[in-house]
């Protein structure tokens, strides 16, 4: 496969929230706002193509037996380089986002991300499957975020769009909102996904 | 903070549920939910993991990692914490107890990426709790954790799957159970306010 091929499928084809239903309890939590959403996406880009990156470099001399330890320390590795920085340079975003910038250790996009191709593949097409598995999980965050915001504040990245008239939706800042948008968004996209393979 | 741990206890279960408004441990709780008795199983583990592995961490943050200056590795150390208590769990209920093995020992190696244990022990750090708060915050967000699985997995056991919208199938309706779920759950906040 291309790297273009390699990208496009893991952003797309076998989008991790959509397709297979993982990650998403941080898809949920950040998703009250826009901005939120941007730099957890990042964050989970950052750590992701380069956790792919350095658990397919030692996938020689990884024994079996403690792979999975490996690659959790590795990819906790990366999470602390985020969390830091957030905390020196975004310390009002890294606040809002709480324990969830932590749980991106847990989130099994990394894992399932490390296992499924990380641990068979070459460096560079796991850093470029990392990115693209990335930006799809950003993609869906961006989408849901957007809807949130718009509507529960009125505004999208924190720019006022809608004049005084407009009265917020609570529902939106509360949590039963991610789920519902979240189910939409799946329901959307699979029935499309069967329109066409049918 | 100073809120009793009994308060902290009942708004762990209900006003601030781990799942439904914090939205922790969604993997498992999707993938487990088809069968009454193994939701039963897996949310009984999480509650004695999440119960042992708060007083574990809390234990280690404030003797180990904050007198040694090492708080930024709390992450990794909190990981290797979860991890090393579930397999020595593993191994002991094993050994002194293999029935119990046979219908709970399966979920355990599921728990270690549940992210609802790794989410407590940062919860309670980042709301800075003592240890009878942390034990009792834990304790709480597992049995609200066992609540909610309980429930989606009896509601989905009468649902009519050939009734539902195909694209909707699965993951999307449980979603949708949950969100209402969730709606429910609502009317519970601000009895009291722990955050």
């Amino acid at each position: 496969m291309t790297k273009k091929e390699i990208f496009l499928t893991a952003a797309f084809k076998e989008n991790s929230i959509w397709r297979q239903i993982l990650g998403i309890c941080s898809a949920l939590a950040v998703t009250n706002l826009m901005m939120n959403s941007l730099i957890m996406g990042l964050g989970v880009i950052f750590s992701l193509a380069l956790a792919n990156f350095s658990i397919s470099i030692i996938r020689f001399w990884t024994p079996r037996s403690v792979r999975m330890m490996v690659q959790t320390l590795i990819i906790a590795a990366y999470v602390i380089i985020v969390d830091i920085f957030l905390k020196a340079n975004m310390p009002e975003i890294s606040k809002q986002l709480g324990p969830y910038v932590g749980l991106i250790i847990t989130n099994c996009i990394l894992m399932g991300r490390a296992e499924a191709f990380a641990s068979q593949n070459n460096p560079l097409d796991s850093m470029v499957d990392g990115i693209g598995a990335g930006v799809g999980y950003t993609l869906v965050l961006l989408v849901i975020s957007f809807f949130r915001e718009l509507f529960g504040f009125g505004s999208v990245f924190g720019i006022k769009v809608f004049g005084a008239w407009w009265t917020n939706w609570s529902i939106m800042v509360m949590a039963p909102s991610a789920f519902f948008l979240l189910a939409i968004l799946i329901w959307i996209i699979n029935t499309h996904y069967y329109k066409v393979k049918a | 903070m100073d809120i009793s741990a009994f308060v902290l206890f009942w708004a762990a279960i209900f006003t601030s549920n781990i799942l439904l408004t914090n939205f922790l441990g969604m993997c498992s709780y999707l993938s487990v939910s088809r069968e009454l008795e193994s939701a039963l199983g897996l949310g009984t583990a999480v509650i004695f993991v999440l119960t042992v592995t708060a007083a574990l961490n809390w234990v280690v943050y404030h003797y180990l990692l904050v007198p040694f200056g090492i708080v930024y590795l709390q992450f990794i150390v909190f990981i290797i914490v979860i991890a090393a208590f579930v397999q020595f769990l593993e191994l002991l209920i094993e050994r002194y107890a293999p029935a119990l093995y046979y219908t709970l020992g399966i979920f355990l190696p599921l728990i270690t990426v549940n992210c609802a244990i790794f989410g407590v022990s940062l919860f309670m750090i980042i709301r800075d709790y003592n240890f009878l708060q942390s034990v009792a915050f834990g304790a709480g967000s597992g049995i609200g954790w066992l609540l909610a699985i309980l429930m989606l997995a009896g509601i989905r056991r009468k649902l009519k799957e050939k009734l539902v919208p195909i694209g909707l199938r699965g993951a999307g309706i449980s979603l949708i159970i949950t969100g209402i779920m969730a709606l429910g759950f609502v009317g519970f906040s601000g009895i009291v306010q722990i955050q």
